[in-house]
């Protein structure tokens, strides 16, 4: 075997040994649940153009109720809001939108926060407290305050809200990391590599890091949910992306008023988040549960 | 004891100045935007610099920020730009009612998910724990602005129980705060159960009480005087820090149901830039999450022999 | 209450017992056909290494099983009752009353958050109908019997505040309240220090005379159990492959697994030549990868197919009496066939030392380290700063070729030590001179990688040596070309599968995870990764401590034959002094961070002793019949050394203390002979007229043979 040949099949066996970690989630109903509604939306995020009846934008018929059938025009399963766009087609393509930013935010804070906690968990001292002070300062402010106000400030895009969702959650990951790397700091691989005279940042990305995946994983699934809930509620409060395109949370917002009068405006986007919110706690559940049986 | 206290103090006051700084900073970008939320998109150029001008505005910004944190030492907390009166006689009745509102949601969600968490813990893996760990992941999944519309479409549309906004235009009033605190409670209760479930199942877990039942003591006991004893020590630290998170979506509540509180006021303050009125918010976020942590560190360290008597 | 007195049969008996765990992997049987009775009065010991399941068959007695186990055949008598057949809350009264438990973990075992004092009443409160009053009586009466100082401040202490082994004897005090009949002890001093260890085990000898209690005690190691049994039953992989009185086999064993026991595990007192370490090849077999018939079959030097490889009708080779012996019983097919007389399996070699020239040379090395105490207590109470003197007056050299050994109980600074040598820690003071280079305040990152790849370590924990996330072979490789013994990829593979060979692992180790490896093979890898720049020197902390008996045998001789051929310096560190008495030329005992005695290994082994060494001596557990030790059992516990004794530090517990010279004056090094260096003020006179700890006594029959 040739020395590139035996590199990649190195390469490969640990992308398939994770994966195959990851697989486990199938002894996990719960997990497995999880996995099926997230996948579900997924697939209407991929699939919007042709799963959804109605243009998401289209302005159709106002007021339609849930499964009403209207000549010409087809049935609108889950009724229309008040300028008559189709409730489920916006729900789909909604899907988008967050499936989009959700997980590119928090990927972004974690690459900020990974490198961070590494940092202040392996060096300790003084590299610790200026980090540790920093993410304390951000944590002791409400979350949602600190995004409304950036969010109020420099305006509602996606890009906004990556960044908004970066600095406000990776003080948060920043604790998670320190404290995986607290720990596994001492164990004797890494006295082993020490010894060697290896690098610090070498031995927080190759000796460390990897054995905290674990962890980051269930973490990276919980925190995934809660900023979708995040993007929803900015949406709710009026600083989401901006109208036209659709938006769950914005789609709340819109209609709030007609919730008392008409709950299926609110309550279907409702249930379309909390759904995919569900998926991924629940994901995050069952990968807890079967990385601790082993 | 001292040293802590003053250690904690100092700590406070360092984060609220910075806190304060990076807010000040931030509100600075597009500074003159506020020109027009004060004078409405029609005012005209000059207006707008002339109102910048009269407030003082156009003075560097350190200038600005070091009299604003003069004033706000010696208590004055500057005129709120919206309302156009000082600060504090809109904050602290704002204050008052969302106190009253997170202390109704705790009320509940401390027992409800003790007593919840508890009983899951103590049989790991029983079909009681199933239900209880499952229940509480679902409401945990549901975020308060789609349990709003949910509960006021069944309590108020179907059944017509409660009302739907809680203005409180008429005075106080105990049904308008049903609906806000339940959709709190709902969102908030799972997460506490959750913690203290986990800690339960942990300490059955330990040797020690393996000893308890080997000793001979009955279930009961082991249960009361064994492990709740140290099982609810990490609880009490997420119950306080809960309280910080509690201001999140009490916002979201306080927006929806048109209840007047402190949560409602800094969103209209941070959409209005009313920039006196987000830092005097702001201090007291950083206040209370500052005290709610030391309480936390002070109770834990007084629940935990280990620690008291190192 | 008056069962307690009106039985006389056996107090317990298990018959055909079969206990499983249930887990998603399916059924995993820990425990099968276990068979004991216990009289009155009688001492049982349940011997075997690591997951052989003793700890199972004590949950099985007292049917406390956790949520996925089970009894699946057979039956634990108690008094003649089935305990299978008693209520939840009749055994709830049998609990802590008649049968009571002793575990391994103190600290573990006792609530941390609740006064020792009641949880020492409740035991009489809930099972004797008695007032507060006359329980805290009878708590403070029974911790005076185990000889506890001050027991009116312990009753009023929290577990974290007490010492280890005052913890377990607070343990062994509960267990004693209510006069149980039954004790078992799962283990007791295991995680204790041995002069520890030897004032619990003497407490649990004077424990069943003076309360006349039946105990089965659960052990790993042979020689406690000669010390606290009469009985003993031998296991291994879930069954018991011998049972017999004490002396009948520990003089007579028959099965080749006991027989492999004892020769593995090392003896002090007997001259190393005479009785050779001999490792049992190959590993525990996992509970579902037993194979059939004979357990130990695939490890054994008489297997025979046909035979050995037939299981009976309880799944694995019957029981057989040993017919001229009544009570001895072997589970082995060919028990009288063997002949022990000429079976000369291959012994570890022990090398004749040749030492070269002077490769370490430490000298007056002192390593302070400051605290800066975080916790909020000790910001409450202010007090923030604090030093630990880890090592203080340490000087000692060491030659080509030569293996030294540390030895010392936890805590004494043996592990700082290792760290200042490779570099994790610089010294406060003085000098380490290696290879001509004073490296003391060198700081690994600023030594050559021809520095750090002449000195390397090997770790205690195999667990924890080797990355779990990368292969076998990529960690050796990266090694190889950090220490740039090879840069190109061939010779570096190359390398890595010599390296392999040279720890006698096949080469497709190479691919493994560590996941995948035993205890022991992890350990070779870490071998294997200490020698890969070749060494001139080697650090070995605690290298097979952490490794099932029957392995650290064969690690140790790998470890020494290896260290032969490249003629590497190797500073062994342990706490076990059975074990540096065989491979050890020189030995330096250390004490709460400084040295007490060092010398040749005879030397050390023999008067004049440090009173310290003398103490440690004659605590080791020595599983051999014609071996008469002296009994020293230290009082008091283990200084901290956030506040060592002025003076000579073993003064707090010193046998042979002369006075309060000892406890204002640092005492000097005294040469006992060239290189012999003991550190105390007893004139050397006194100190050679000691008589020596370990004796062998002439029985009429040849020792363990
Ligand atoms: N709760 C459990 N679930 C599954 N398997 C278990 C469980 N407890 C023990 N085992 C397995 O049963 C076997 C016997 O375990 P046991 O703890 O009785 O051994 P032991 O002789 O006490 O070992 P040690 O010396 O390490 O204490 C082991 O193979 C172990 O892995
Ligand atoms: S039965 Fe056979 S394999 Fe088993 S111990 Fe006896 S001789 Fe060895
Ligand atoms: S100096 Fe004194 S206390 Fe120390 S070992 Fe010698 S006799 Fe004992
Ligand atoms: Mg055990």
């Amino acid at each position: 075997m040739t020395d590139i040949a035996a590199g990649v099949q190195r390469r490969e066996s640990r992308i398939v040994r994770t994966l195959k970690g990851l697989a486990l989630i199938r002894e996990s109903v719960v997990g497995m649940i999880g996995l099926a509604l997230v996948l579900f939306w997924v697939a209407m995020a991929a699939f919007a153009n042709q799963i959804a009846p109605f243009p998401p934008n289209a302005t159709l018929y106002p007021l339609a109720a849930p499964g009403e059938f209207v000549e010409g025009m087809g049935t609108f399963w889950l009724g229309t809001d008040h300028i008559g766009r189709d409730i489920l087609s916006r729900i789909i393509h909604g899907s988008r939108q967050v499936l989009l930013y959700a997980p590119l935010a928090t990927l972004c804070a974690y690459l900020v926060g990974i490198p961070m906690g590494l940092a202040a968990g392996y060096r300790r001292g003084a590299t610790d407290g200026v980090l540790s002070f920093i993410s304390n300062v951000i944590l002791s402010f409400p979350v949602l305050v600190l995004y409304i106000i950036i969010i109020a400030t420099i305006g509602a895009s996606g890009a906004n809200i990556v960044v908004a969702v970066t600095f406000a959650s990776a003080p948060g990951i920043f604790r998670i990391v320190r404290g995986l790397v607290l720990d596994l700091r001492n164990r004797e691989y890494v006295f082993a590599a020490e010894t060697r005279g290896e690098t610090p940042w070498r031995i927080m990305l190759v000796e460390i890091l990897p054995n905290a995946r674990g962890p980051l994983i269930v973490d990276a699934c919980l925190r995934l949910g809660y900023v979708i809930i995040t993007i929803g509620v900015l949406g709710f409060l009026g600083l989401g992306l901006p109208p036209p395109d659709p938006d769950w949370g914005g789609m709340i917002n819109e209609t709030r008023q007609m919730a008392m009068s008409f709950p299926h405006m609110t309550v279907f986007p409702g249930i379309a988040i909390s759904s995919l919110v569900l998926g991924f706690n629940l994901l995050a559940d069952g990968l807890r549960e079967v990385s601790l049986r082993d | 004891m001292l040293i802590f206290m003053v250690r904690r103090f100092g700590t406070m006051v360092l984060t609220m100045v910075v806190v304060s700084l990076l807010l000040f900073l931030l509100l600075e970008i597009n500074i003159g935007s506020v020109a027009i939320k004060v004078l409405g998109p029609y005012s005209s150029e000059e207006q707008r610099n002339i109102w910048l001008e009269a407030n003082g505005y156009f003075e560097p910004f350190y200038i600005r920020y070091f009299s604003w944190l003069g004033n706000f030492i010696t208590g004055d907390f500057g005129d709120s730009i919206r309302f156009k009166v000082p600060v504090g006689e809109i904050l602290w009745p704002r204050l008052a009612n969302t106190g009253i509102l997170g202390l109704a949601t705790m009320l509940v969600v401390i027992p409800l998910s003790l007593v919840l968490g508890v009983l899951a813990g103590m049989k790991e893996g029983s079909n009681l724990d199933r239900g209880i760990s499952v229940g509480s992941i679902v409401t945990t999944s549901i975020p308060e602005f789609a349990s709003a519309p949910l509960l006021s479409a069944i309590f108020v549309f179907y059944l017509d129980w409660l009302p739907g906004t809680s203005s409180m235009a008429s005075g106080f009033s105990l049904v308008q705060l049903v609906l806000p605190a339940m959709v709190l409670v709902l969102y908030d209760f799972g997460y506490v159960t959750r913690m203290t479930r986990a800690s339960m199942a942990e300490v059955m877990m330990t040797h020690y009480i393996r000893t308890a039942v080997l000793k001979g003591l009955p279930y009961k006991t082991v249960i009361t005087r064994h492990a709740l004893r140290n099982a609810l020590i990490a609880p009490f630290t997420v119950i306080m820090l809960q309280i910080n998170w509690l201001l999140s979506g009490v916002i979201v509540v306080e927006f929806f149901f048109a209840y007047k509180g402190f949560g409602a006021l800094l969103l209209e303050a941070s959409l209005t830039k009313d920039i006196f009125m987000i830092e005097a918010c702001a201090m007291v976020a950083v206040f209370v999450a500052v005290a709610t942590q030391t309480i936390a560190d002070v109770g834990y360290t007084y629940l935990n022999p280990r620690i008291r008597f190192a | 209450m008056n069962t307690k007195a009106d039985y006389d049969g056996p107090i317990l008996e298990c018959r055909n017992l079969s206990i499983s765990y249930f887990t998603r992997a399916g059924e995993i049987p820990a425990v099968v056909d276990f068979n004991l009775t216990l009289e009155q009065g009688g001492s049982v010991g349940l011997v075997g290494e690591s997951g052989c399941g003793k700890s199972t068959v004590a949950m099985a007695i007292m049917q406390y099983m956790g949520s996925n186990g089970g009894i699946v055949g057979g039956q634990v008598i108690y008094k003649g009752r089935d305990l299978a057949t008693c209520s939840e809350e009749e055994l709830r009264q049998l609990r802590g009353n008649e049968i009571s438990m002793v575990y391994q973990e103190p600290m573990a075992s006792l609530n941390p958050s609740i006064t020792l004092g009641k949880q020492l009443m409740e035991v009489p409160l809930c099972h004797e109908n008695i007032s507060e009053k006359e329980a805290y009586g009878r708590a403070v009466q029974i911790l005076a019997d185990v000889n506890l100082p001050d027991p009116e401040r312990v009753m009023a202490s929290y577990p974290h505040q007490i010492s280890g082994g005052q913890q377990q004897r607070v343990v062994i005090a509960m267990a004693l309240l209510s006069n149980p009949s039954l004790l078992l002890l799962d283990e007791p001093t295991t995680a204790l220090d041995v002069t520890v260890e030897a004032g619990i085990v003497e407490l649990i000898g004077d424990i069943a005379k003076k309360f006349n209690t039946s105990m089965v005690y659960i052990s790993h190691n042979l020689g406690l159990i000669l010390a606290t049994c009469d009985r003993v039953n031998v296991m291994y992989s879930g069954v018991v492959v011998e049972n017999g009185s004490v002396d009948e086999v520990f003089d007579h064993m028959r099965h080749p697994y006991t027989k492999g026991l004892f020769s593995c595990i090392p003896l002090p007192g007997t001259d190393k030549m005479a009785h050779p370490l001999v490792p049992i090849r190959g590993q525990l077999p996992l509970p579902h990868e037993r194979p059939p018939g004979c357990y130990f079959g695939p490890r054994c030097d008489f297997f025979q197919e046909g035979r050995c490889d037939k299981a009976g009708e309880r799944g694995t080779i019957d029981m057989r009496d040993v017919d001229d012996r009544p009570g001895h019983v072997v589970r082995c097919e060919r028990w009288n066939e063997i002949d022990w007389e000429n079976y000369r399996p291959e012994g570890v070699t022990s090398y004749p030392l040749q030492a070269g020239e002077e490769v370490l040379s430490i000298d007056n090395m002192r390593k302070y380290y400051e605290l800066n105490d975080n916790s909020i207590a000790a910001m409450i109470s202010g007090k923030r700063v604090r030093y630990v003197k880890a090592n203080e007056r340490i000087s000692f050299n060491a030659h080509e070729g030569e293996t030294i050994a540390i030895v010392g109980e936890s805590g004494c600074g043996k592990s700082t030590f290792a760290k200042v040598l490779m570099g994790l820690e610089t010294a406060t003071d003085g000098d380490v001179v290696f290879n001509g280079k004073d490296v003391s305040e060198l700081p690994v990152q600023q030594r050559s990688p021809e520095q750090v790849g002449s000195m390397q370590m090997v770790f205690q924990n195999p667990f924890d040596t080797l990355n779990p996330s990368h292969a076998v072979g990529s960690q050796l490789a990266r090694v190889i070309k950090k220490f740039g013994v090879e840069s190109d990829k061939h010779k570096i593979e190359q390398r890595v599968m010599e390296l392999l060979d040279l720890v006698k692992l096949p080469r497709d180790f190479a691919r493994r995870r560590p996941r995948q490896l035993s205890g022991g093979q992890k350990q070779r890898v870490g071998i294997a990764r200490a020698f890969a720049g070749n060494p001139a020197m080697v650090v070995a902390d605690e290298p097979v401590s952490a490794l099932d008996v029957s392995v650290q045998a064969a690690i140790t001789g790998l470890l020494m034959d290896i260290q032969h051929t490249y003629r590497t310096t190797l500073l062994f560190i342990s706490h076990d002094l059975s074990l540096v008495r065989y491979l050890a030329d020189r030995v330096v005992v250390m004490y709460l961070g400084q040295i007490m005695e060092q010398g040749t290994t005879d030397e050390v082994f023999a008067p004049p002793y440090h009173p310290y060494t003398e103490a440690l001596l004659s605590a080791v557990p020595i599983a051999d019949t014609s071996i008469k030790k002296k009994r020293i059992i230290l009082e008091g516990n283990l200084p901290s050394v956030m506040s060592p004794p002025k003076g000579c530090p073993f003064n707090t517990r010193c046998p042979r203390k002369i006075g309060s010279i000892c406890e204002t004056e640092v005492p000097p090094f005294v040469e006992a002979g060239p290189g012999h260096v003991i550190m105390c003020h007893i004139p050397m006179e006194e100190l050679k007229s000691v008589e020596p700890v370990i004796v062998q006594v002439d029985k009429d029959r040849p020792a363990a043979e």
